[in-house]
């Protein structure tokens, strides 16, 4: 290998190297930190007189919205509040018998099945109970 | 020895002074588009300067960003003006954006040896939206705060790198006061960083190839051709365009004020009649009109997908095209263009018909 080679090499790897060397902890910089798992399972997500019957709550469960619905029976039911499409925050529809996605008009049963519109799975279901005047939403087991 | 004198030695004004009196633009019967990447580089300018003046007030955290805007439009002397003309400018630029995209396509302008300026700016098309997404959470309302799910969300939705690239920008998996700081440092100094080396890029080319004739207007061999002087003849009607242009900002920020809505609350519901900023408004109503599987295929990944393929091709079909512009193949890409305008334009209008609610 002829010196002027050696050196061009020699110059073009230390260059390289020394760009790893400053992008690296750059790039890893941008990467924002894991936040640690939210472990909440379960939640007391409104007091119970507080939503009426044909009314709907959103709460927060674990960073994320849930929504919890009364129907005219008074019963309690509760989902998450994630839309499978794109992640908006849905809503009941004011006839109480569908969950509804603004965002790009999706439409859920109140069994939280997706049935018309873009989104492509169910929403999540939890578990609802009434203890001592709190509604306490937890997550299904196994979920 | 004068000040000009003492200044031309030392600044070397003798070779801006050559290519100032060397530039020239064809004249031809598609000469009027020719003004519109003039006019996108203007309503740019509108962009910096008031952009600056915002700085000056806003505060970019989730307990202050909604507050700052908020003083800015009801205490600071002409605050609402500013913030105004910054918003209605932004949309006035995609658009002018837009017009200078679509008519460089429809002209051929991307032909041999414009490739690069074609591509630098398609780069600087998309740097405008990312401009615009990003500045839109920054008030921090209700509205924002939506757009950005959905938009960061659609991010998520590409293939491998899809939920690194969502987390990447939200700084986080959620939406949160960090992803509002985040956003502000790439609305305030890597866009504009990004945006200033690929604009001297750009304008240099458009500078060092002269402006493109569009095939069909070349003037026979023999005869002279037709044109202008830049200086002052095309500039004197640019100047023109630009203050009508900024006449149409004073008014449609006097009579149309930017409106702040809500603060952004993580746990209300998405508010009914959502809709994002016109120059998403064909990808959102898409979106909405793709069933949730087509073909065994999930709807919004298929969407997705064929956005980010439907750029592509627009973006290499300077290499796609034939290089005189001319035969099947050229009108073939032609039919493309009017094809792609109006899926643009029906969409974006059907957006606006008014949807279900």
């Amino acid at each position: 290998m002829k010196r002027r080679t050696f050196l061009d090499v020699f110059l073009a790897a230390s260059g390289a190297a020394l760009a790893a060397f400053v992008a690296y902890p750059i790039a890893r910089y941008l990467v924002p930190p894991k936040a640690p798992e939210a472990a909440t399972r379960r939640v007391v997500a409104a007091k119970q007189d507080e939503v009426p019957p044909g009314g709907f709550k959103i709460f927060p469960f674990g960073g994320e919205p849930g929504i919890l619905i009364r129907g005219k029976d008074g019963a309690y039911r509760a989902l998450s509040a994630v839309c499978t499409h794109l992640g908006c925050t849905v809503q009941l529809r004011p006839d109480g018998q569908s969950i509804w996605c603004a965002c790009h008009n999706g439409f859920y049963d109140l069994e939280g099945r997706n049935v018309s519109g873009p989104p492509p799975r169910p929403l999540e279901s939890y578990v609802v109970h009434v203890i001592g005047g709190d509604v306490v939403v937890e997550k299904a087991k196994g979920a | 020895m004068s000040l000009n004198d003492w200044l031309r030695e030392r600044l070397g004004l003798e070779a801006l002074d050559h290519v100032i009196e060397k530039k020239r633009v064809p004249v031809h019967r598609h000469t009027f588009w020719y003004y519109w990447g003039g006019m996108t580089l203007f309503l740019f300018g509108v962009q910096v300067a008031t952009g600056i003046l915002l700085v000056l007030y806003y505060r970019p955290s989730a307990d202050e960003a909604y507050e700052s805007v908020r003083f800015l439009m009801t205490q600071v002397s002409f605050g609402w003006l500013i913030r105004s003309i910054h918003s209605w400018s932004a949309n006035l630029l995609v658009g002018a954006a837009m017009i200078h995209m679509f008519s460089a396509f429809m002209l051929k302008s991307y032909r041999r040896p414009r490739e690069v300026t074609w591509l630098t700016g398609m780069g600087l098309f998309v740097l405008c939206l990312a401009f615009g997404f990003s500045g839109y959470l920054l008030p921090w309302n209700q509205l924002a705060f939506f757009a950005t799910k959905v938009g960061t969300d659609i991010m998520g939705s590409v293939p491998l790198i899809g939920p690194f690239l969502a987390r990447l920008l939200r700084g986080g998996d959620q939406i949160t006061g960090g992803t509002l700081t985040r956003f502000f440092g790439f609305h305030v100094a890597i866009l504009p960083l990004c945006m200033t080396a690929l604009l001297g890029i750009h304008l240099f080319l458009v500078q060092w190839h002269g402006m493109s004739v569009p095939p069909g207007t070349e003037p026979p061999a023999a005869a002279p051709k037709k044109e202008m002087r830049f200086v002052p003849d095309f500039l004197l009607r640019d100047l023109v365009g630009w203050l009508a242009a900024l006449g149409a900002l004073a008014l449609l920020a006097a009579l149309f004020p930017w409106e702040l809505g809500l603060k952004a609350d993580p746990y209300a519901f998405a508010p009914a009649g959502i809709k994002p900023e016109w120059y998403f408004g064909y990808m959102f109503q898409t979106l909405r009109m793709i069933p949730s599987r087509v073909l065994g295929i999930e709807g919004e990944l298929l969407g997705i997908e064929g956005f980010g393929l439907g750029a592509l091709v627009w973006a290499l079909v300077p290499f796609l095209d034939t290089p005189d512009g001319r035969g099947p193949r050229a009108g073939f890409w032609r039919v493309v263009g009017v094809l792609a305008m109006l899926y643009v334009i029906v969409f974006t209008l059907l957006v606006y018909r008014g949807g279900p609610s």
